[in-house]
């Protein structure tokens, strides 16, 4: 069974909502999009308060070329446009919308009918490329980097082949998995569309093999896709990191920054973002909306929820019982990398995997104890660093040392701090260490 | 009596030769240093607190050196040692010192946890620089003190403390170097260096926060809303002037009549080291819009008889207390 | 919702791992060779081991109560127990009470607590405690009891195989060596030596139980056996006053050393790289120390020199990074 090479751990699973259908959640009352749902420029808003708005319409307007647009995702009144919460526990500029009723702009196509590539001989990859940049697309496995940025590959580089992550190494999140389940066919329509866009004709779906209907269901329906093969994984995080499924799936190591996965000839997009890409250029539908697991071990039923953008926490977690008496952490994404958030009012963005609930002996950590120098950490990072040094150097900011131990490199995935014998908080000071040596580096860019 | 004479020889003979080999080399390996570097350094507090921005005391002296071929110190200032230490520097380098005011850091942040509840708990490093990684950290302000300790961490002096009580860093004026290390520091860079004024005196804004009035109110309640009310009482002198919602009063303006700390209705901006009010009745006439001009005359005189006046009244308070 | 959410950075989940979990699941490791000793040095075997795990404890605690002034102290997480247990391993079975207590004292007081306790000592606590009363008490500490005697003081004293070996070398006698038991009661533990180190399979077993358990990696254990093995069939061949492998593997600490001793957390290497440096080395000083040195036995002295270089290896033996290959590919 295939994985990537260096270091790793194995979580427990958890995976309590594996297997519950995907379930479509009620409208909010009050939906509010943050402009800062991708990674790069934010989005400006090109609606005021007052204006009326559809399911569709176009609330903010990409600036750049990484960047993406923002839709509504709810019909109703634009209450006004200020700044709000979001999922980094900042608040930055969003757009209020009061929902009325469930008005969809007429140009989207929500007829459940499966289009084939077939039916739309038409679509060449520029039109495929322009049609995801235009639906405001981004990377759904977390990340959020706008999609068709990775469709473009800078010149001179070429792709040779697409792999699709349908990894889901976080514990607990089963969002991609019931979306595999459920829109099969429609992925693998996505998947044609990607391969079409970078013009290659080889495809990969990684699946961790704790998946296994997931894997004999797309092994089925891919027969009629010769040019897309499903890759079994063997369960190991963080699998599902770009640089290591690359490794795992056609066993190639992209080098360190700047060289990107194109280096090695590989495109890989999230198996939630092929089934986006379908929708947005086969049925015209912008990204509205996504799934996201709801779970805990404390909640009452864990779900997978097709949730509308904007949509507040509080009311998802209502949606699988209400909030749990005993709860003390809620975050937003995995419990490997996601982010705790501050309050439950904060809204569903492009990103939104998971909302998490811990219960209160969960959430905290243990007092960290003297390192032993077991060297767990070492042979635990993916990336093969050595967690300990960094971790060291950066708490006594000694940056110049941190930069030639390639803290650069860190994926930030947590197996370090996962995997400490003495709780030391490990990511904590690494994550410290490489955004200053990141800024330090730019720095320096600058001057040049 | 042959053996002792023997080790004696030997002995005599390794020693000589080995002083001769470390002759040789520090006469082979020697690396000339301008003099007047140590002769600097000696006068340096020593305490390699980074303040004047070279690497350690050693760092500053071969600067000053380096900056008299110049002509000039005007660039250099040890903060800790002051102006006595920097002529003493420019003694040595046969240059006149240039003036510097000195300064004392200053916590921009009065957000203690009565008026600036904790809301959520922040489990990790304490560290503030780890903390504001989390975004807004523990409450509401992403502007305000995380009460970590980094500055206190950073401050050689022993300084800056941060109050368990009110989780707010506390800066001890008499030990301040004015250095800036803990402005450095600070992830929000709440910690301003400012002039340390006649007599200790000094006016400032004491709150960092940027965002609007109406969000300002919210998050903390004694937070800056920008409303401008100290702007236009200070429209005689212009030492206050509004950023991003937020008033800042430059200390090189400023006059000290306090007019904008009463002025301010969130009890943003303080008065340092003033002595207290007097009763209300008294102090009417001071807050008369006549009055300032008085102030502004006396304060033009540059005599400041005023300050000698609010002085006594300090040592009267200070008997009474 | 009665208590303040809380918020940290990621992860939020915990592998469970803990010190006292490795501390502990290496004293069940020896626990195999722990009975051994008891069934062939009897009662010295107990009162030693009682004593030295005993005195370990209470140093650690009086020293980091009285003398350091922590207000935790950590002999809960079982490191002092383990110190305690190896040192009571590497120690003949009829040593008197007050030189265990003095070894411990040094073990703990000089060899870890003085570097600042767990996780700082740059030296094998146990070994520095064990090469101390070794050259201080060279002859309380080089009589050691024959197998099967089980009184504590007036124990049967007799030679060790490593003194054969020893002895076989100095008179270039290789006839010396037919007194060596078989290799059936080198394996199980029947010869005389220090308590805990005589018998080499259950040592070994306890060693594949840590490595089954992730506790170590293989690593360094089967570089120095290995090493060992190597240097020391190749001198039996060119001269047959060497003794074969097999007695040398299973004689003296070998075995212990390499499988518990070298493998100590602390002062062994980061990196497999590394610790593949550090296994041969200690491999081939145990196998130079042995056959040419004046002490019959150099696994400590070899374990102890190697843990001054692992700072060294440490700097520069770095974990293959990711894309490294992919780097040096694209370089030619």
């Amino acid at each position: 069974m295939k994985t990537f090479r260096i270091g790793g751990v194995h979580p427990a699973e958890n995976k309590l909502s594996a297997g519950s259908p995907i379930r479509e959640a009620a409208l909010p009352k009050q939906a509010i999009f943050s402009m800062f749902q991708h990674i790069g420029a934010p989005a400006k808003p090109v609606v005021k308060k007052g204006d009326v708005v559809k399911v569709g319409t176009l609330l903010g307007e990409a600036v750049g070329f990484v960047s993406a647009p923002i839709y509504s995702s709810v019909s109703g009144k634009v209450s006004k446009v200020d700044v709000a919460l979001d999922a980094s526990d900042t608040r930055r500029m969003a757009v209020y919308v009061d929902v009325e009723g469930d008005e969809w702009e007429e140009s989207i196509d929500r007829t459940p009918d499966l289009v084939r590539m077939e039916d739309r001989p038409d679509l060449d990859a520029q039109a495929i490329i322009e049609k995801i940049k235009q639906a405001g697309i981004v990377g759904m496995g977390g990340a959020t980097f706008p999609c068709h940025v990775k469709l473009c590959p800078p010149p001179g580089q070429k792709a040779e082949c697409v792999i699709i992550n349908a990894v889901e190494c976080e514990p607990y999140l089963t969002s991609d998995h019931s979306l595999m389940l459920e829109k099969t066919d429609e992925i693998l329509v996505g998947v044609s569309l990607i391969m079409k866009a970078v013009n290659v004709n080889r495809a990969y779906i990684g699946i961790e093999n704790n998946k296994p209907d997931a894997i004999r269901l797309m092994q089925e329906k891919a027969k009629a896709y010769p040019q897309i093969e499903i890759v079994p994984l063997k369960v190991q995080y963080p699998q599902g990191g770009e640089k290591q499924l690359i490794d795992a799936v056609i066993g190639r190591q992209v080098p360190a920054p700047p060289a990107i996965p194109i280096s090695v000839g590989a495109v890989v997009q999230n198996v939630g973002t092929a089934f986006a890409i379908y929708e947005a250029v086969m049925k015209n539908k912008p990204l509205i909306s996504r799934i996201i697991t709801v779970t805990g071990k404390s909640v009452k039923t864990p779900s997978n929820l097709l949730a509308r953008l904007g949509t507040p926490f509080s009311q998802l977690i209502d949606e699988c019982g209400g909030l749990p008496a005993d709860t003390g952490k809620i975050i937003g994404g995995g419990p490997m990398m996601g982010k705790a958030l501050i309050s439950l009012d904060i809204p569903m963005t492009k990103g939104s995997s998971g909302l998490l609930i811990m219960n209160d002996k969960e959430a905290r950590r243990a007092a960290p104890e003297p390192c032993i120098r077991c060297a767990k950490c070492v042979s635990a990072c993916p990336m093969g660093l050595e967690p300990y040094l960094l971790a060291k150097i950066s708490s006594q900011y000694m940056w110049e040392e941190a930069e030639k131990e390639d803290i650069v490199s860190c994926i930030e995935c947590g197996s370090c701090a996962f995997t400490c014998p003495s709780h030391r908080p490990l990511l904590d000071n690494i994550r410290l260490g490489k955004s200053t040596v990141m800024g330090i580096i730019r720095e320096r860019a600058a001057k040049k | 009596m042959n053996l002792i004479l023997v080790a004696v020889i030997v002995l005599g003979v390794v020693g000589l030769v080995s002083a001769l080999v470390l002759f040789l080399a520090s006469k082979k390996f020697a690396v000339w240093e301008d003099p007047r570097i140590k002769q600097v350094s000696d006068v340096l507090p020593q305490a390699n607190c980074g303040g004047c921005g070279y690497p350690g005391c050693s760092g500053f002296a071969s600067a000053c050196v380096k900056a008299a071929e110049g002509g000039s110190l005007s660039d250099l200032n040890c903060a800790p040692g002051g102006q006595a230490v920097m002529e003493q520097v420019a003694g040595i380098l046969g240059l006149k010192a240039s003036a510097a005011a000195p300064k004392v850091a200053v916590v921009r942040c009065q957000g203690t946890c009565d008026v600036r509840p904790h809301g959520v708990e922040f489990d990790g490093v304490h560290s503030c620089k780890i903390q504001n990684m989390t975004g807004m950290g523990e409450t509401q302000c992403l502007y305000g003190c995380l009460g970590e300790g980094d500055c206190a961490a950073a401050c050689l002096f022993g300084a800056i403390t941060v109050n368990p009580a009110t989780r707010i860093a506390e800066v001890d004026e008499s030990k301040c170097t004015g250095c800036g290390a803990c402005a450095k520091s600070c992830p929000r860079g709440i910690i301003e260096l400012v002039p340390q004024g006649p007599k200790n005196r000094k006016v400032v804004v004491l709150c960092n926060n940027k965002d609007k009035g109406a969000l300002a109110t919210k998050e903390c309640k004694v937070s800056c809303i920008g409303c401008g009310k100290c702007v236009k009482v200070c429209d005689k002198f212009e030492a206050i002037t509004l950023g991003t919602n937020l008033a800042h009063i430059d200390p090189d303006k400023c006059k000290m009549c306090r007019k904008c700390e009463e002025a301010c209705p969130r009890g943003a901006i303080k008065a340092f080291n003033f002595p207290p009010r007097k009763p209300k009745a008294e102090a009417a006439p001071v807050v008369s819009p006549a009055s300032p001009k008085v102030e502004e005359t006396v304060a033009k005189a540059s005599a400041s008889p005023i300050v000698e006046k609010k002085v006594e009244t300090q040592k009267e308070s200070e008997t009474a207390v | 919702m009665s208590n303040r959410l809380i918020v940290s950075l990621s992860p939020h989940v915990h592998s469970g791992d803990s010190i006292q979990k490795n501390m502990y699941g290496v004293c069940l490791a020896l626990v195999p060779a722990l009975v051994a000793s008891l069934y062939f040095f009897g009662l010295g075997a107990a009162v030693v081991l009682l004593t030295s795990i005993v005195s370990c404890v209470f140093f650690e605690w009086a020293i980091a109560k009285f003398i350091l002034r922590r207000e935790r102290t950590s002999i809960m997480d079982g490191s002092a127990i383990l110190t305690g247990i190896l040192l009571g391993f590497n120690m003949p079975s009829n040593l008197p009470i007050w030189i265990i207590i003095i070894g411990a004292l040094v073990a703990i007081g000089v060899g870890k607590m003085t570097f600042g306790g767990l996780g700082q000592n740059p030296f094998n606590p146990a070994l520095v405690g064990r090469v101390f009363l070794l050259i201080s008490f060279p002859a309380q500490m080089t009589t050691w009891p024959v197998s099967g005697s089980v009184e504590y003081l007036d124990a049967q004293t007799g030679a060790t195989p490593l003194a054969l070996m020893k002895w076989a070398i100095q008179s270039g006698d290789a006839s010396v060596l037919q007194d060596i038991p078989s290799s059936v009661d080198m394996l199980i533990g029947a010869h005389g030596g220090s308590l805990g180190e005589v018998s080499a399979i259950l040592l070994f077993i306890g060693c594949l139980f840590m490595i089954v358990r992730k506790i170590i990696t293989w690593h360094i254990p089967v570089s120095i056996l290995g090493t060992v093995a190597l240097l020391s069939g190749v001198l039996h061949l060119v001269n047959p006053i060497y003794a074969d492998p097999i007695s040398v593997l299973c004689s003296g600490g070998l075995m212990l050393g390499a499988c518990f001793m070298a493998t100590d957390y602390v002062t062994s290497p980061m990196v497999p790289k590394g610790q593949i440096i550090y296994g041969v080395a200690i491999g081939a000083l145990t196998v130079v120390i042995r056959n040419w040195g004046s002490y019959p036995e150099g696994m400590s002295f070899a374990i102890l020199i190697m843990n001054a270089f692992t700072p060294l290896i440490n700097t520069y033996c770095k974990p293959r990074r990711f894309g490294e290959v992919v780097r040096k590919e694209a370089k030619k």
